[in-house]
């Protein structure tokens, strides 16, 4: 909402400078966006009239002229704008005028001596527009101040207002506010009844009685065709940002400005019958004044006549039925339609109208007849023509129901002192209607305003007038039980320092992400899709953060970076779940090139299975994971693993598909871990179990076995099988190469005991290490290496 | 006697000139050895006279123990000498970098939201969470963001496609779920990515908000100024920065307030940022959140994660934040 400050000066009564008056409008709750002068600071420039115009004798591009400027004399100035002609109204900067940056002295220019400017919009300030002089009407009075022509001492006030605060999109509404805020009258401006002239009529009814609360008629014929809208009020629009068309359309936008009711002119002619205000019907259409076709779904409300759709109530007219440049007798409407009828509907049809903005959010309801007589003043006022009689029809308008405002209450909401006398004063300076009711007060709201229904409503009006500056900041007192804590539970932050004490740097990826990685990454052909998408490469929800870290990866590749470790914490996005989606919490990281940044003491070799495998145990910390062999799209076949808790698979681990790592141009094989972080976050307090003093004896036991076993079931096997004596079981080597056939791999074990109780003796130690000795060649046909 | 003087001289020399322990060990065998001079002259005293025994015996045993002191005087002393030269011998280049692992580090984003968790810890706080795509209930209805009302456009929404979900626009739907399964006294914070319609230089479509939510007996907007104004000190570890209210709507608090925190003073003109919304939270969530308004009042703010990230170290531009460039996040380790 842009407000002319000497408008609103005009209607509230308030006479603040600019800068006041925008920090009490912002700390009123209407927010001051912009403040912008409508012309720049200068003097000294007039209305000049252009007598007459001819060559330059030494400069091709620019022309003397002889201007009147009230000043007695002709004064010849040198000009160069290009749309100069004799006869022209123009701004004329008289010697000793002050422009921003420089003063118009008396100069020759090429030979020629000036005495002045010729102006145009952007030397005014007024706009960017430099293509030419600025031309003024041919009644403009010569000499005149330029100032005080086009009432250039004026200010634009660039309001952001809030959606509760559809009262303030006119300048009644910001006026009264206004006024409230420094506790004045405002002086609204009049709209006494126009007394009619001729009988002509056209008939109204509304069918929807709930979403028209009141509609208001009247015909005015013999309209002047040739009318033009006044400068003034061409000007007023210009400044609220509207274009100015033809009067009657201009009209109807000021008095919506100035009074916040959109009103809407028919040409009279071209209306068929009575007007009725109903719901549409199945499959009615009605071409827009825009010239677009609007399919009118069964709850959009219509403006018709006998012929069917004239209008989409409250929201634009219709093509067939607008006023022309030829339009002699208009019907004007001013009506008062409910914002529930109104809300979501210019937006389905993706129209703008300022008028569905005011109605979705609340017009005065008691204002519609004066709006419909400050049109008609104004309409016979420019363009002339006889008034007829005011018809009218009448639905359901909103009911103001008094709100008790407990004076105690509103004090131990606010948590300050205001006294029960102020809040009263506050409430009627709000032109609530005040009643009392022992100590309590009882307030209606106005007809203007639509967010005030309960107490909680008033207690923020009463503080809004009392000022939001005065809010003390309090320090809080309360209970204060100690926060729940568990010590085995792990943050995600521990995680997130666990994974960067391996030299993993976090990153935060969006969510959303392109469908293509999904169908790369996580093999998933319907992801979680959105609607509207910011892009087309961020049109689905990740399942899975691979995508964002390789991408990672990939630019800081490209950044010259040879070793990168990155790593996510962050939902992922599965398809529906029973609550509202199933997205799950994960952490993923990644390594790429050598295992430790390049330095003289150590070769690095590339990062493999075995970093990330390991980084992740390190972070699962006491957290027990399983590793099976598994297969998955992103991840080389032979170098993948799921990763298991207990029965659960919680994430996977394994060196990116060689597809992938072309397919994303990268050097190198990155390796990837991902878990699903609840079961990283889980964890027990620990508790002490008992120091054995006896000796522990330790025995290795190589053995070669097929290459096609793993590991890790050998190792879970021998674990299973070994008495509680047997406090590790590790392989702390593998070999194949001379004097292991092929096909085959050494595995050496370590196997150490210790009893809680006594020494172990030989034979006892024997006998395990036979066991196990045993069950390797029995089950997994191992043959002892010798 | 002067013989065994003689002896323990020549020992002296003989085992200072040994450079090394084993041409020791040969010169010891001179003196002390089987046939050593020390022995022979014991060897030589039954050849003596009954009473001059005793007195010779002892001068050759005291003789005995100075050479073996001196031996070990000299034993040692090669010993240390061949330690040092050893050791010498072992040193390394102490200015050559450590054999250390790189070190990674958190996302600023991260670093502040674990800062602003202690924070609000202290004041007795519990964090809490919620799931990024929301129920139409949780994220507008119950916050009395009403269907086609015009108070719905104040946030940009993503919907999914096929569904009534969103993605959450504001973390306050947290709000509502956790009053729902908790009874008050309610201190909590809601750290969390949200979405919006929005992209541009100063707009990231996935942000992080901070929500905070206080419900008790008697709380008050005045606690809810003391509380943000302590937070701003303590955060941004200044004691000068004080908090202004606005008056603001958002359709879950009434009243509703725009949070403006005091951050610079140039020639007598204060400069606020516009740093959040908060307010009293409206009886109809309370209602929602099954908390009776009759009994308990509470406040609700909501906050930029990323601009509180942004203004506590001195970043100039969002995007910075979600482009994983090492070079930049590698400066907040």
């Amino acid at each position: 909402m842009k407000v002319s400050v000497s408008w609103l000066r005009e209607l509230s009564g308030v006479d603040l400078p600019v800068d006041r008056l925008a920090h009490v409008l912002t700390m009123g709750g209407l927010e001051v966006e912009e403040v912008t002068p409508v012309a720049a600071a200068f003097n000294g420039i007039v209305v000049g009239h252009v007598l007459s115009v001819a060559p330059h004798p030494n400069a091709d591009k620019l022309r003397v002229t002889e201007v009147d400027a009230g000043t007695g004399m002709t004064l010849t100035i040198v000009c160069g704008a290009p749309n100069v002609a004799a006869g022209q109204k123009v701004p004329c900067a008289l010697v000793g005028a002050k422009l921003p940056g420089f003063e118009i002295k008396q100069a020759k220019l090429r030979g020629i001596e000036s005495n002045g400017m010729l102006c145009s919009a952007r030397e005014l300030g007024m706009s960017e527009d430099h293509s030419g002089l600025l031309v003024l009407p041919q009644d403009a009075p010569v000499g005149q101040d330029i100032r005080k022509y086009l009432d250039l001492d004026d200010t634009i006030l660039t309001l952001k207002l809030t959606p509760n605060r559809g009262d303030c999109l006119s300048m009644f509404g910001v006026a009264r506010d206004l006024a409230a805020l420094v506790g004045k009258e405002p002086s609204l401006t009049r709209a006494p009844a126009a007394s009619p002239t001729i009988a002509e009529t056209r008939e109204v009814r509304i069918t929807d009685r709930a979403a028209c609360g009141a509609y208001f008629g009247r015909v005015i014929r013999g309209l002047n065709p040739v009318a033009k809208t006044p400068a003034w009020m061409a000007r007023r629009l210009e400044r609220a940002g509207l274009r100015p068309r033809s009067p009657l359309v201009d009209i109807t936008n000021y008095v919506m400005l100035e009074r916040g009711q959109p009103l809407h002119a028919f040409d009279h002619a071209k209306l068929e019958g009575a007007i009725d205000v109903r719901m549409a019907k199945p499959g009615e259409e009605l071409k827009l004044l825009t010239e677009q076709w609007a399919e009118c779904v069964p709850n959009v409300l219509l403006i018709t006549d006998a012929s069917g759709p004239v209008a989409l109530g409250g929201v634009m007219g219709g093509f067939n039925s607008m006023v022309t440049e030829a339009t002699t007798e208009v019907f004007f409407e001013a009506a008062w339609f409910a914002p529930e009828a109104i809300q979501g509907r210019a937006k389905a049809l993706q129209l703008t109208s300022d008028a569905a903005y005011r109605f979705e959010r609340g017009v005065d309801f008691a204002g519609t007849r004066a709006a419909l007589e400050r049109a008609t003043a104004l309409a016979l006022e420019i363009c002339g023509g006889e008034a007829g009689p005011v018809t009218e029809a009448h639905g359901e308008l909103p009911a103001r129901k008094p709100a008790r405002v407990r004076p105690t209450r509103v004090r131990a909401l606010l948590g300050y002192e205001v006294a029960d006398g102020f809040m009263a004063e506050a409430l009627r300076r709000l032109h609530c209607a005040v009643a009392h009711d022992g100590a309590d007060i009882v307030a209606t709201p106005p007809s203007w305003r639509f967010d005030l229904a309960i107490e909680e409503d008033f207690v923020e009006e009463v503080a809004r007038i009392h000022g939001y500056e005065h809010v003390p900041a309090r320090a809080p007192r309360s209970s204060l039980p100690m926060l729940e804590s568990k010590e085995g539970l792990r943050s995600r932050f521990d995680l997130k320092r666990a994974a960067a004490a391996l030299g993993y740097q976090e990153v935060i990826n969006y969510s959303f992400v392109a469908s293509q990685w999904e169908a790369d990454f996580s093999e998933n052909a319907s992801p979680v899709k959105l609607a509207n998408p910011i892009a087309s490469t961020m049109d689905v929800m990740r399942s899975t953060l691979i995508g964002g870290l390789v991408a990672a990866v990939k630019s800081n590749v490209n950044r010259d970076e040879e070793r990168v470790r990155v790593f996510e914490l962050g939902r992922c996005f599965l398809g529906e779940g029973p609550e509202p989606h199933e997205q799950p919490e994960r952490l993923a990281g990644i390594t790429y090139g050598p295992r430790i940044p390049e330095q003289w003491a150590e070769k690095s070799p590339d990062a493999d299975f075995y970093d990330a495998k390991g980084d992740l145990e390190a972070i699962a910390g006491e957290v027990k994971l399983a590793f099976v062999p598994a297969r998955h799209p992103a991840f080389h076949p032979g170098r993948c693993a799921r990763v298991m808790a207990g029965e659960h698979a919680v994430g996977l681990v394994g060196e990116l598909h060689p597809r992938l790592q072309l397919k994303y141009d990268l050097a190198r094989a990155p390796v990837v871990f991902e878990i699903d972080c609840d079961v990283l976050l889980e964890g027990k307090a620990p508790r002490f179990g008992g120091v054995s003093r006896m000796p522990t004896v330790r025995r290795d036991l190589a053995v070669v076995v097929e290459e096609g076993l793993s590991a890790g079931a050998i190792l879970e096997a021998v674990r299973g099988a070994v008495p509680a004596c047997v406090r590790e079981v590790e392989i702390f080597d593998q070999y194949r190469g001379k004097g292991v056939e092929t096909g085959r791999k050494s595995l050496a074990f370590r196997i150490v005991m210790q009893d809680t109780a006594r020494t172990l003796t030989d034979a006892e130690v024997e006998e395990i290490v036979g066991s196990v000795r045993h069950l390797l060649t029995e089950k997994f046909k191992a043959v002892p290496r010798t | 006697m002067q013989a065994i003087d003689k002896i323990i001289s020549d020992a002296q020399a003989a085992f200072e000139a040994a450079p090394t322990v084993a041409e020791l060990e040969q010169a010891k065998a001179r003196f002390l050895g089987k046939s050593g001079a020390l022995t022979e002259l014991l060897k030589g005293l039954g050849k003596l006279p009954p009473e001059e025994k005793p007195k010779a015996g002892a001068a050759i045993n005291e003789a005995k123990v100075r050479v073996e002191g001196l031996l070990q005087a000299r034993r040692d002393a090669i010993l240390a000498a061949e330690l040092e030269e050893r050791l010498a011998a072992e040193a390394v280049d102490v200015t050559l970098p450590g054999r250390a692992q790189s070190r990674g580090g958190l996302h600023p984003i991260s670093r502040a939201q674990e800062r602003i968790e202690r924070l609000f810890a202290s004041m007795g706080f519990a964090v809490a969470d919620g799931p990024e795509i929301e129920n139409d209930f949780y994220n507008f209805t119950a916050l009395r963001m009403f269907p086609d009302h015009p108070s719905r456009s104040m946030q940009d929404t993503f919907y999914v496609a096929d569904s009534d979900k969103v993605l959450r626009t504001h973390t306050s739907p947290v709000q509502i779920r956790y009053m729902q399964s908790h009874e008050p006294p309610i201190r909590i914070i809601c750290p969390g990515r949200v979405y919006r319609v929005d992209h541009d230089a100063t707009h990231s479509p996935m942000f992080h908000q901070i929500e905070g939510l206080w419900i008790d007996e008697g709380v008050s907007l005045a606690d809810l100024k003391g509380t943000v104004t302590q937070f701003f000190r303590a955060f941004f570890e200044r004691d000068d920065i004080d908090v202004r209210f606005r008056p603001s709507y958002f359709p879950f608090v009434e009243p509703g307030v725009e949070i403006d925190m005091e951050w610079e003073r140039k020639d007598g003109e204060v400069r606020y940022l516009e740093i959040g919304g908060a307010g009293v939270v409206h009886p109809d969530v309370l209602r929602n959140g099954n908390i009776d308004p009759a009994k308990y009042s509470g406040f609700a703010f909501g906050m930029g994660l990323d601009r509180l990230a942004m203004l506590k170290y001195g970043v100039n531009d969002l995007r910075l934040f979600f482009d994983n460039d090492l070079k930049f996040l590698r400066q907040f380790r």
